[in-house]
C-alpha cells in the first residue's frame, strides 16, 4: 500500500533541477493528483467494508446497535493528536507553496512527531502492547470485539505508519534542498494522503468509541 | 550474456532468498519471545510476504521508487536495452506499454494453459463414475486450483489487451504512469508462482471462493493462496487506476469521451470496477488469513468470550460471503466487459459498416459496471442470510439483463445488411456472440429463488458460469489474438488452421456447457470427485464423458492455435500494415508498431465507425501540413 503511495507522492517529482519544463511539471503533476483520488478511492472500499464489518458484527440479543467499553480517555487523546497533525501538514503544504522553507520543514517534523504519537498511543495505550506499561482494553481474540477493534485500528494504523514514513521522506527531502513553490507534487501527495488518512479515523473514531450502547465490562 | 542479466532470473533468486528471509524472521522472533522455534503456517506466511518484495526487489521494479526516495532523478528509459539482445526486454522489467503487453498476454496464456490442464486431469477423473485415480483432498485442490487460476488468466488477459491497445487506441505515446504499470505486471508472477506452490505445502480444499470456517481450518495452502490473490489484487488496484488516468488525460485533442474507440468505454468501465470492488475480495481474505494467525474471530460463531461480551453472539461465516461477493461479482462484469468491448470493436471492421448505437454500447457497459455492484446476494439465496434480501437481489440481477441485451441488438444491428468477411477474428466473434447468449439465457433461471433453490451448487451453474466465460472472455480473447497477431508481430498466421481451431472448438464448447448444464439437472453437484451412476436413468456417465471428450477437443483447439502463433511468428507472411482495412488508429502505423508509436500527434478527423463512408478517416497520423 505504502509503495504506491510513495510512488504517486514522487512521481516525475525531483525533476524541479532538471531539464522537464514547467508546463510538463504541471501537466504530470495533474495526471498524478488524479491517480491519488483514485487511489484514495479505491482505498475508501477498503475502510467501507471495514466499517460495514462492525456494524454488521456489534449487533446485541435484539439486534441494537452494541459497542465494547473501550478507553475513552485513550480514544479521545489519540483523535485529538491525530486532528492537530493534519493542521501542521496543511501548514507545511502552504509554507512550500510561498517558499518559507525553515516553516514548511518545522511543520512537517511536528506532523511526524503527532503522527507517532498517535501511533504510540493506539499501540501502547489501547493495545496493551506492553503489558507491563498500560494494561490494554481488549485483546484480538476476544470475540467479534477484538477482531473489529483490531482490524479497523490495525489497518488504519498501518496507513498511519505509512504516511509518518512518507513525511519524514519528504522532511529529509525537503532538508537536502529538493522542491520549490513552483514544483513541490511530492508534499501535495504527502499532505492530502494525511488527510485522508486523517479522514478515515474520523469515521471509525464514533464508529468504535461513541456508537451504540457498551456491552460488559472491560479489562 | 549471463542467465541474471534477465530481470525474471533475478526476481525468481529474489522471491526464494524472501521466503527465506521471511522464515528466519519468523524462527528468531518466536526465539525472542520463548515460543517454540518452527511453526509452519506462520513461517510459511511471513516467507510468502516477503518473497513478493524479494522478487519485485530482485526484478528492478522498484529501483526507480527506491531512487526517488534518495531523491535521484530516473528518467525513463525508452528501448531496447543496449548492451543486450533485443528479446531479453520481454523477460525484464520494461516501461513500454506494447512490451507490458505482450508480457501480461504471455503469462496469461500460460496460466490458462495450467488451468486447463488442471481441468483435463480431473475431467478425466469425472468421465466414469466412482474414484479412478485422484483422492479426495487433491480433487478439491484441483478444482479450486482450475478456479482460481483461470481468474488470474483472465486478468493478465483483460490487462493484456488493456495495456496494449488502450495506448494506441488513443494515439498516446504511452501510459500515463509507465513504472506503475510495469510494477503492476510483475505483482504477477510472485502472485501466480505462491499459488502454485500452495499445491505442495498441502494446497487448499474448499474450492477458489474459500468459504470459512472450512477455509479457516484448511490446509497451510490457504495463507499462500490469500497471498497470491493479494499480489494479484494489487496489480488488478494499480493496473485500472492507471488505465483510468490514461482515458482521462491523455486522449488526443478532438477525441471527445464519445469519439473513443469502444473497446475504450469497456476498459473505462472495467477498471472503474477493478479500482474499488477489489478491495472487498482483499479485506475478506485478510480477516480469514488473521482469524487462522491470530485467532481474530471475524467468522468464528464460537467467539462468546465470556468475559467481555456475555450476551452478544460470535462471528459470522455470511458476512465473508458478503463481502467476497461483492468483489467476486462485479469481477465477472472485469472478466467480461472488455470481452464485450472486443466484440463490438470487431464487428463494424468484418462488417464493413458503423457501429450501430455507440453511444448506448458505451453507456451499455456502464451500466452494467454500476448495476453489478448491486447483485452481490444473488449467489448467497440459500446461505441463510435475511429472507427479505432475497426478492431485491432477484430484481436487481435480472435488471443486468437490460444493458446486456442492447449489446446484443446493437450487435445485430452492426451486422445486418452488412458485407460480412468471414476471417478468423470474425469467426470468433460470431463463436463468442453465440457462446454468451447460452450464459446469458441460462442466467435468469439462476437469478430468479424459486429456481435457484434447486439448482444452486450444481452443475447447472458450473454451465452457465463456462459459457458467460467462454463468451464474455475466452472467444473475444482468442478474436483479438488473431485480430492484432499481425500488429504485434507483422505476420500473418495461418488462416487455414485458424479457421480449423475455430470449427473445433466453437461445437465442442456448445456440448461442454450444455453438457454440463445437463449434469446438473440431473442431479449432479459442484466439487464431489464422484458421483452415482443412477442419476439421469443411467445417462449421467454418458453425459460426463462428452463434456470430458470436448474439453480436450478445446484443449487441442488452443494449442493449435498456440502452435499456429509460434510458428508465424518470425517468419510468417508479412502482413502489411492494415491487413483488416481498419480505421482505428493504431493500424494506420506500420506493423510491428515501432517504439514510440506514432511518430506525430494524433488528429482526429472523423467519426471512429464510419465504415463503408467513401473518402472519410477517423484519424490522420500526418504532421499537420502534409495532407
Amino acid at each position: 500500500m505504502s509503495a504506491i503511495a510513495i510512488g504517486h507522492a514522487e512521481e516525475q517529482d525531483h525533476g524541479h533541477a532538471h531539464e522537464i519544463d514547467l508546463a510538463t511539471y504541471q501537466e504530470n503533476t495533474r495526471r498524478n493528483r488524479l491517480g491519488m483520488w483514485l487511489f484514495f478511492a479505491s482505498e475508501a472500499f477498503l475502510f467501507l467494508a471495514l466499517l460495514a464489518t462492525r456494524f454488521y458484527l456489534w449487533r446485541g440479543p435484539h439486534g441494537e446497535i452494541v459497542r465494547p467499553d473501550l478507553g475513552q480517555t485513550a480514544g479521545l487523546v489519540v483523535t485529538v493528536i491525530l486532528l492537530l497533525s493534519s493542521y501542521f501538514m496543511n501548514r507545511a503544504e502552504v509554507s512550500i507553496a510561498n517558499n518559507k522553507r525553515t516553516d514548511f520543514l518545522i511543520s512537517l517534523l511536528i506532523t511526524a512527531v503527532l503522527g507517532t504519537a498517535f501511533l504510540v498511543g493506539v499501540v501502547v495505550w489501547e493495545w496493551g502492547m506492553f503489558p507491563s506499561l498500560v494494561e490494554g482494553h481488549i485483546k484480538p481474540t476476544d470475540g467479534v470485539f477484538g477482531a473489529v477493534v483490531f482490524g479497523m485500528t490495525g489497518m488504519h494504523a498501518l496507513h498511519v505508519l505509512s504516511g509518518v514514513v512518507l513525511i519524514l521522506n519528504v522532511w529529509w527531502l525537503g532538508r537536502k534542498g529538493h522542491f520549490s513553490s513552483e514544483r513541490h507534487w511530492g508534499v501535495e501527495a504527502c499532505a492530502i494522503y494525511w488527510h485522508y488518512v486523517d479522514l478515515v479515523w474520523i469515521f471509525f473514531y464514533p464508529a468504535l468509541y461513541l456508537i451504540g450502547e457498551t456491552i460488559g465490562a472491560g479489562h | 550474456m549471463s542467465l541474471f542479466s534477465l530481470g525474471i532470473a533475478r526476481g525468481l533468486v529474489g522471491q526464494t532468498l524472501g521466503m527465506l528471509v521471511g522464515m528466519l524472521l519468523t524462527v528468531v522472533t518466536r526465539v525472542l519471545l520463548g515460543w517454540e522455534a518452527w511453526a509452519a503456517e506462520p513461517a510459511w506466511t511471513v516467507g510468502a510476504v516477503c518473497s513478493i518484495i524479494g522478487f519485485l526487489l530482485g526484478v528492478g521494479a522498484l529501483d526507480d521508487w527506491l531512487q526517488w526516495t534518495k531523491g535521484i532523478d530516473t528518467p525513463l528509459h525508452h528501448g531496447p536495452p543496449a548492451d543486450k539482445p533485443a528479446w531479453t526486454r520481454y523477460f525484464s522489467v520494461d516501461y513500454n506499454h506494447k512490451v507490458i503487453g505482450v508480457q501480461y498476454t504471455v503469462w496469461g496464456i500460460l496460466l490458462l494453459m495450467v488451468g486447463g490442464t488442471v481441468a483435463m486431469i480431473f475431467r478425466t477423473e469425472l468421465a466414469q463414475a466412482g474414484l479412478q485415480f485422484l483422492g479426495l483432498g487433491l480433487y478439491n485442490s484441483f478444482i479450486g486450483m482450475h478456479g482460481m487460476i483461470m481468474i488470474f488468466a483472465i486478468l493478465l488477459g483483460v490487462g493484456g489487451m488493456a495495456n496494449y491497445l488502450v495506448p494506441l487506441l488513443i494515439g498516446a505515446e504511452d501510459m500515463a504512469f509507465p513504472r506503475l504499470n510495469a510494477l503492476g505486471f510483475w505483482f504477477n508472477v510472485p502472485g501466480s508462482l505462491l499459488l502454485l506452490l500452495s499445491l505442495f505445502i498441502g494446497g487448499w480444499d474448499a474450492g477458489w471462493t474459500a468459504y470459512p470456517p472450512l477455509s479457516a481450518r484448511g490446509p497451510i495452502g490457504y495463507q499462500l493462496f490469500f497471498l497470491g490473490v493479494f499480489a494479484i489484487g494489487l496489480s488488478s488496484i494499480v493496473g485500472s487506476l492507471n488505465l483510468l488516468v490514461t482515458l482521462l488525460c491523455m486522449r488526443p485533442q478532438g477525441m471527445s469521451l464519445f469519439r473513443m474507440p469502444i473497446f475504450c468505454w469497456a476498459v473505462f468501465a472495467t477498471s472503474l470496477i477493478q479500482l474499488t470492488a477489489t478491495q472487498l475480495i482483499g479485506v475478506s481474505f485478510l480477516m480469514v488469513s488473521v482469524q487462522r494467525a491470530i485467532g481474530m474471530g471475524f467468522f468464528d460463531p464460537r467467539g462468546i468470550l465470556g468475559e467481555i461480551s456475555p450476551l452478544v453472539g460470535g462471528g459470522d461465516p455470511v458476512l465473508f460471503q458478503h463481502l467476497f461477493w461483492f468483489y467476486s461479482h462485479p469481477a465477472v462484469y472485469i472478466f467480461v466487459l472488455p470481452g464485450l468491448g472486443i466484440i463490438s470493436e470487431l464487428l463494424p471492421v468484418f462488417s464493413r459498416k458503423p457501429l450501430f448505437g455507440y453511444k448506448w454500447i458505451a453507456l451499455s457497459s456502464m451500466a452494467i459496471a454500476i448495476v453489478g455492484f448491486l447483485v452481490w446476494g444473488h449467489h448467497m439465496f440459500v446461505s441463510g442470510y435475511n429472507d427479505i434480501l432475497r426478492v431485491p437481489f432477484m430484481y436487481s440481477t435480472l435488471l443486468v439483463a437490460i444493458p446486456t441485451g442492447v449489446k446484443f441488438f446493437s450487435w445485430l444491428g452492426t451486422m445486418w445488411g452488412g458485407k460480412i468477411h468471414f476471417d478468423t477474428p470474425m469467426l470468433f466473434v460470431l463463436g463468442a456472440i453465440s457462446v454468451f447468449l447460452i450464459g446469458g439465457l441460462s442466467g435468469p433461471i439462476l437469478a430468479t429463488v424459486p429456481t435457484d433453490f434447486p439448482l444452486h451448487d450444481s452443475y447447472f451453474v458450473v454451465g452457465h458460469f463456462h459459457a458467460t466465460m467462454f463468451g464474455g472472455f475466452v472467444f473475444p480473447f482468442f478474436a483479438a489474438l488473431y485480430f492484432w497477431f499481425p500488429k504485434v508481430t507483422g505476420r500473418m498466421y495461418n488462416e487455414t488452421l485458424g479457421k480449423i481451431h475455430f470449427f473445433i472448438m466453437t461445437p465442442a464448447f456448445w456440448v461442454q456447457t450444455l453438457g454440463q448444464m445437463g449434469v446438473g439437472v440431473m442431479g449432479m453437484r459442484r466439487r464431489i470427485a464422484d458421483y452415482d451412476p443412477s442419476l439421469g436413468n443411467y445417462q449421467i456417465e454418458s453425459w460426463h464423458l462428452a463434456v470430458t471428450i470436448a474439453g480436450f477437443a478445446i484443449a487441442f483447439g488452443v494449442l493449435l492455435m498456440l502452435w499456429n502463433f509460434f510458428q508465424n511468428a518470425e517468419v510468417g507472411v508479412a502482413a502489411g500494415d492494415n491487413p483488416w482495412r481498419s480505421r482505428s488508429p493504431e493500424w494506420q502505423i506500420p506493423s510491428p508498431v515501432p517504439e514510440h508509436s506514432f511518430a506525430a500527434p494524433l488528429r482526429v478527423v472523423g467519426e471512429p465507425y464510419d465504415y463503408g463512408l467513401a473518402d472519410s478517416g477517423y484519424v490522420s497520423t500526418a504532421t499537420p501540413g502534409d495532407d
